[in-house]
């Protein structure tokens, strides 16, 4: 039998459904946007307007932002696999045709939607925000230069990676807790490079930002692979302290 | 153990049918820990088949197996008329479906939800109308758009059978289907496996409880680690139903073994605190031979008659060997 994008879908819809109502889930899909959007707005409604700190500033506050899509999907991947097994429901859901790539992308995409969907609201009411209050010296900034364009890139890219590790560490786990805390560790790195970029350490170019990205890009399709790999049903059931 | 145990004989067909599930030597390891070894036995087409063993005989470890989640260690099996290999887990988990010892269902979805899901994995059509026709079989439709999390754990295992009906299974597992319910929940599981083999669905039932399987099963096997007996449940109760006979004597006897090795029925004999107990073949044949015998020894006879075990006694007796044997 080959993949079956059916099957993606019923893991997909079904996660989408039990998110919406795990509260903690939403919790934290509510509270990061609101965390991530105040420190940004204030960083770049009280900067002062000097040629050379507007850059670092909007370096930092569009920073703080994708702290969103790097954070959300380990909290959430976290659930993934450790969360099925708390609630038995591994044993029913892997007795079934699902190949274990398809468990896996499903298990991803579930993950990547709600992560898109708030990490790029946030940045269009940071755009808004900056629009109406920010000094026209800033709002022209962002709009210069590779800003924007390494958000967009970067947010599902640095989404992807977290999603990955999330779920690699989740398949290993025996605890929500912990395996979202090795998640959210595990998917800093590519985030400090971006971090380097935004503040001038690497000079930013868009050359640069994308080469990055294409690289990230490889990464997530690869993990795909290799997280499907990690994915043997035996020792997703059998991996328990007993 | 006795010789009277077929380990790995493989049992007739029961229904003449094609064979629904076939296992040959199958063992499965964790490492130094035998959860299983050796194990053979057939399950055919539309047979409910019980797999009756005490905690940690394995009974859980070989319907893993058998639905593809673990791998054996040795040994093979068809499932579904598929071989058991890694290559074909996908096609025989469609063909097939369990219900595993707890309902493992998403309690913050509701009923119809969770079967949507499963119904998707098994990339079933008519979705509404297979939803429809399983929660009738478990007579659940009132209870479709309640959240899981709100039902009772009795609900909750019908939920779970109405799942695993849903993909119309060519083998059914139910893996300690009535564990941890009430009286009345676990009459209604098992009127509800009974009409399932009144639709010829096969079913591949495991407990630990002897009643339910003499109950529900057309042929049983006993598992503790290896298969100690197999057949219908008639059958068992005649093979481990040891007969004997008690006798009290007013006194011990001098030399027992020459008087009882003269009694042709004696198979065997022990002595206890009050007399003797005597494993015969036929008690009515052999008990005025022995009363015979012991007058004309000169013992004074208290009482002569046939001790009655009950197939718990024995199946007791029979696992408790087992924890002796493994102990050693
Ligand atoms: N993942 C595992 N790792 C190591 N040992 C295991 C594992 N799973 C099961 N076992 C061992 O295999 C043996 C059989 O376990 P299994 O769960 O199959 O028994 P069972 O007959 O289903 O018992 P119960 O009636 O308690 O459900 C036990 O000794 C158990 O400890
Ligand atoms: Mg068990």
């Amino acid at each position: 039998m080959s993949f079956s994008w059916t099957r993606v879908g019923a893991i997909v819809h079904k996660e989408l459904r039990d998110y919406r109502r795990n509260r903690f889930v939403i919790a934290t899909m509510a509270a990061v946007p609101v965390v991530f959007t105040t420190l940004p707005t204030i960083q770049l409604i009280a900067a002062d307007t000097t040629n050379k700190a507007v850059s670092l500033h909007i370096g930092l506050s569009l920073l703080y932002l994708l702290v969103i899509p790097v954070t959300m999907p380990s909290v959430v991947c976290a659930y993934s696999v450790v969360g099925e097994r708390e609630q038995g429901t591994l044993e029913p859901l892997l007795s079934t045709p699902v190949r274990r790539e398809e468990f896996v992308i499903a298990k991803a995409l579930a993950a990547l939607a709600p992560t898109l969907v708030i990490a790029y609201a946030v940045f269009g009411i940071f755009l808004a925000i900056a629009a109406l209050l920010a000094h026209p010296v800033i709002l022209s900034a962002i709009f210069t230069g590779s800003h924007v364009l390494v958000q967009l890139l970067f947010t599902p890219l640095l989404a992807g990676w977290a999603i990955w590790v999330g779920i690699a560490v989740s398949s290993r786990s025996t605890d929500v807790r912990v395996a979202q805390q090795l998640g959210v560790l595990g998917s800093l790195p590519p985030l400090a490079i971006v971090a380097l970029m935004s503040l001038n350490v690497i000079s930013e170019s868009a050359g640069l930002a994308i080469a990055f990205a294409a690289a990230l890009l490889v990464f997530d399709l690869l993990a795909w692979r290799v997280v499907a790999r990690m994915f043997d049903r035996e020792r997703l059931l059998v991996n328990r302290r007993s | 153990m006795t010789d009277m145990e077929a380990r790995h004989s493989v049992p007739d067909r029961t229904q003449g049918g094609e064979a629904a599930i076939i296992v040959e030597h199958l063992t499965k390891r964790f490492g130094d820990r035998v959860a299983f070894n050796d194990v053979s036995f057939e399950v055919g087409a539309g047979e409910v088949f019980g797999f009756l063993g005490p905690n940690g005989a394995g009974k859980t470890t070989t319907v893993r197996t058998l639905v593809t989640l673990i791998a054996p260690s040795t040994g093979t099996a068809t499932v579904a008329g598929i071989p058991l290999l890694p290559e074909n887990g996908s096609a025989i988990r469609s063909r097939i479906s369990l219900m595993p010892e707890s309902p493992g269902l998403y309690l913050r979805l509701t009923v119809t939800e969770n079967l949507q899901c499963f119904a998707g994995l098994y990339g079933l059509d008519d979705v509404p109308g297979r939803i429809g026709r399983a929660l009738r079989a478990v007579n659940l439709e009132d209870r479709a758009r309640d959240l899981c999390g709100s039902l009772s754990k009795g609900l909750r295992q019908r939920v779970a059978l109405a799942r695993a009906l849903l993909n119309d299974p060519a083998v059914l597992f139910l893996d300690e289907p009535t564990s941890g319910l009430d009286p009345v929940a676990i009459r209604e599981v098992h009127d509800l496996i009974e009409s399932l083999r009144k639709r010829g669905v096969t079913i591949f039932l495991t407990t630990h409880r002897l009643e339910e399987a003499e109950r529900l099963c057309d042929r049983v096997a006993i598992l503790n680690t290896t298969l100690r007996m197999i057949g219908r449940p008639d059958e068992l109760r005649a093979r481990l139903f040891r007969r004997s006979l008690d006798v009290r004597l007013r006194a011990p006897l001098g030399d027992p073994r020459t008087l009882f090795g003269a009694v042709s029925d004696v198979e065997q004999w022990e002595q206890t605190s009050s007399g003797y107990v005597l494993t015969v073949a036929n008690p009515d044949r052999a008990a005025p031979v022995l009363a015979r015998a012991l007058v004309g020894a000169g013992a004074d006879i208290l009482s002569l008659g046939e001790s009655h075990h009950s197939l718990e006694d024995v199946y007791l007796e029979l696992i408790d060997e087992d924890v002796e044997a493994k102990s050693r």
